[in-house]
């Protein structure tokens, strides 16, 4: 059986890092692994998303539709947006921070209340672990270590099955040794966030 | 290998970021050329002086490249030659999604078609040993879900290579007039009579798998149907022309009903129909000839349990109920600070009311498209707006303008602007210089004063302007609206072909370089009248509107000072 995790947020919040993060994890523990993600323009701002698979006979590149395991969500609309790769059974992990779209700020189009989002996906049988990790991002001391929070949160689901520890040291081998520190403290509070 | 060359494109450009690397440790030669005709004739050269190369580019990259790849296929090389082209199917980052494994046949030249980042590494060192068999190069048709996919790679040692090639002049093979050519013909088609036999015997055509239907899948197609099919006996095609005819002979004679996995063009599909037919065997062709899949974008798993029904697919997971709730689009943006946009800004600005049709090109700014920007009216490929612009200009009473990038100049703008001075098109060229390859992840250009590994002269783009017969030419910082809108109004009201040079530095590029000097502009809440001309006129993504306040997102914004400039009421000012 494969682990389909799908990640999605927004261009140059860190998305493929997590990917990486969470494939070498899982190539780590000694499983076959693919992934996939998107480059190019897409980037600019625009919605991405990546997909990392692993276990036996792993080989396409794609999360299947109502096919994911784990949907990693950077941004609580790009969670939704997604929500056709969910699953009965699908753990969401999602940051409840709004990045509004420039469709939203020049007023063309409206940004939905997160509530409404959360509350929706509760309704739908997901079980939905929400936090601020923007917040808490930037409570570690910057706002780029958003994706060792979130990680942090997805090291403590019982469902996932990598071993935290692997997770952990997966993380911080991707990040430079000076921002060591503020990483550990970021994957703390993401832990500590998501067992609340 | 010892020399490869490229132009950067998505999905190939992250080979390029490796070489750079690479070629540092091992001492191969690595450039990016100008363009992909340029980096194919480099890498023609190195192979026809003895030393193995590698050329890659995105698949419209193979269209700039044709003309020398389809000679090439005449005169062959010596050593391995190996060129990738990395198709897009879905256009994720492009504006076709042809299928390049049709050059391989327009070329004779034989192709490896990999399905997984592995495979396409043991595809490439496979690849060299062909064409050194054949003296031809190879072709190694990828697309996008193989390029940007990850998986478990176990690499080789990085050898040191030499580039110690020498040349063997034999102009009756490498010098194309008729009479060379027509041997050269006669030498391409024994050539491809081999390849074919290798085709047959090639490892990377394989059968696997035990069931009542047969599957013929290449590519990144081949992953979906192996993954999600029950009860298929696969034949896996990866050497793709020639395609073995035999291997798939056999392989249609076991089954009543084959299907066909292969991303766009039916090539293998055709054939296989084609087989059946001499064959004389009663056997249905499930694929898009037949209308079960599509002809048009990428596959995917969906592609797959499309056809549940006619074959077994894997049980899936259960589709939750989901509420439907309107959701604000998110189409990707020019990055906060762009100078890209503060030079439409100014040219919407000196049009005023003016009709004109803009001719844009391939790089960021093409996301000028939308709107209120609206920059972008005509498009075809890498260099099309000087050409195109010139064409507007002869054929209506329009204002004519053109946009191009500094790395797209270089690629092939300079063809259409000398056309522009011979034939005396009335039209405004502006050259939107940031001084990189931004789109494709700041690569070096000839302007940037730097290659990927040494400092080297940048190439001055007035004097190249002027050089080329421009004789009115005026650069600007689009960072300074007002003066940036006065030149381009000069530069409209003259009945001439004028250029005008947009300058500043990619702020992503500097961001990524530590390099950009960042200031911090708020709004005075009290000066604002809430008109919302900088939201709705200029658009920046570190403006922000919570239905009541307009106001700056402090860690988006870079400092431009733009949208201070674009205020009516002054309220927009510096504040570190």
């Amino acid at each position: 059986m494969t682990y389909n995790v799908l990640i999605v947020g927004v261009g140059g919040q860190g998305v493929l890092l997590a990917s990486r993060v969470i494939g070498e994890a899982a190539m780590r523990e000694g499983r076959e692994v693919v992934m996939s993600e998107v480059h190019g323009m897409a980037q600019r701002g625009g919605s991405v998303s990546a997909a990392v698979r692993f276990g036996k006979g792993a080989l396409s590149p794609l999360v299947p539709k109502a096919g994911a395991d784990l949907l990693l969500g950077f941004e609580p609309v790009e969670t939704y947006r997604a929500l056709a790769y969910a699953k009965q059974g699908t753990v969401v992990v999602t940051d409840v921070h709004r990045i509004v779209p420039m469709t939203v700020t020049s007023g063309n189009e409206k940004y939905p209340e997160v509530g409404e989002l959360l509350s929706a996906m509760r309704k739908s049988g997901l079980k939905v672990i929400s936090l601020d990790a923007t917040q808490a991002a930037e409570e570690a001391g910057a706002r780029v270590t958003v994706n060792s929070v979130l990680i942090g949160a997805v090291s403590t689901l019982v469902e996932f099955p990598l071993k935290e520890g692997t997770l952990r040291s997966a993380l911080m081998s991707s990040v430079p040794a000076k921002a060591k520190q503020i990483n550990e403290k970021a994957y703390e509070l993401g832990r500590r966030a998501a067992l609340h | 290998m010892a020399v490869a060359a490229t132009y950067p494109g998505t999905p190939s450009s992250e080979i390029g970021t490796n070489l750079e690397a690479l070629s540092q440790e091992t001492g191969m030669y690595f450039e990016y050329s100008t363009n992909e005709k340029v980096a194919l004739e480099v890498g023609a050269a190195a192979a026809a002086s003895g030393l193995r190369s590698f050329v890659f580019f995105k698949h419209v990259g193979l269209n700039v490249a044709s003309d020398p790849f389809v000679s090439l296929g005449y005169v062959g090389v010596r050593r391995g030659m190996v060129i990738l082209t990395a198709d897009d199917p879905s256009m994720h980052s492009s504006q076709n999604e042809q299928d390049s494994r049709i050059f391989a046949r327009l070329a004779n030249l034989p192709m490896l078609e990999p399905t997984t980042p592995a495979e396409a590494r043991e595809m490439t060192i496979a690849g060299f040993d062909i064409s050194e068999k054949l003296e031809a190069p190879v072709l190694l048709r990828t697309s996008t879900r193989v390029n940007h996919a990850r998986g478990i790679v176990t690499l080789g040692e990085a050898k040191k290579v030499s580039l110690e090639g020498h040349f063997e002049k034999d102009p009756m093979r490498f010098v194309p007039v008729p009479a060379v050519a027509r041997r050269g013909r006669v030498k391409q088609l024994e050539r491809m009579r081999i390849a074919k036999e290798m085709s047959e015997q090639s490892p990377f055509n394989f059968e696997s798998g035990e069931g009542s239907v047969g599957v013929i899948a290449s590519g990144v197609a081949y992953a979906y149907a192996k993954e999600f099919l029950d009860d298929a006996r696969f034949l896996k095609l990866g050497f793709t022309y020639p395609l073995p005819d035999q291997k798939i002979r056999k392989f249609i004679s076991s089954f009543d009903k084959v299907v066909i996995f292969e991303e766009l063009t039916p090539l293998v599909e055709e054939r296989v129909i084609q087989l059946a037919k001499e064959e004389a065997c009663e056997l249905r062709v499930l694929g898009k000839l037949s209308g079960h899949l599509p002809m048009a974008f990428e596959y995917s798993p969906e592609t797959v349990t499309a056809l549940r029904g006619e074959l077994k697919v894997k049980e899936m997971g259960r589709p939750i109920q989901v509420e439907p709730i309107d959701l604000p689009n998110r189409p990707p943006v020019l990055c906060a600070g762009c100078p890209h946009r503060s030079t439409f800004y100014a040219v919407k600005k000196a049009l005023g009311n003016r009709d004109a049709v803009f001719s844009t090109d391939i790089g960021c700014y093409t996301l000028g498209i939308n709107p209120p920007l609206s920059a972008a009216d005509y498009l075809l490929c890498m260099g099309s707006s000087v050409g195109a612009a010139g064409g507007f200009s002869e054929s209506t009473k329009q204002k004519v303008i053109a946009f191009i990038g500094d790395s797209t100049l270089f690629h092939s703008g300079l063809p259409g602007i000398v056309n522009a001075v011979f034939n005396d098109h009335r039209y405004l060229l502006v050259v939107l210089d940031n001084g990189t390859t931004a789109m494709t992840g700041h690569q070096p250009h000839p302007g940037t004063g730097r290659t990927h590994a040494r400092p080297t002269p940048p190439m001055d783009i007035e004097a190249m302007l002027r050089g080329l017969g421009a004789k009115h030419v005026q650069t600007v910082d689009p960072y300074d609206l007002a003066s940036t809108t006065s030149a381009l109004k000069e530069a409209l009201d003259r009945d001439a072909f004028s250029v005008v040079v947009s300058r500043r530095a990619c702020p992503l590029a500097l961001m990524r370089k530590a390099k950009l000097k960042r200031s911090l502009y708020a709004i005075d809440q009290a000066k604002c009248v809430r008109c919302k001309t900088c939201l709705t006129k200029f658009t920046c993504p570190a403006l922000a509107y919570d239905g009541k306040d307009v106001s700056i997102i402090p860690e988006m914004c870079i400092g431009c000072g733009c949208c201070a400039q674009v205020c009516p009421k002054k309220a927009i000012e510096v504040r570190k």
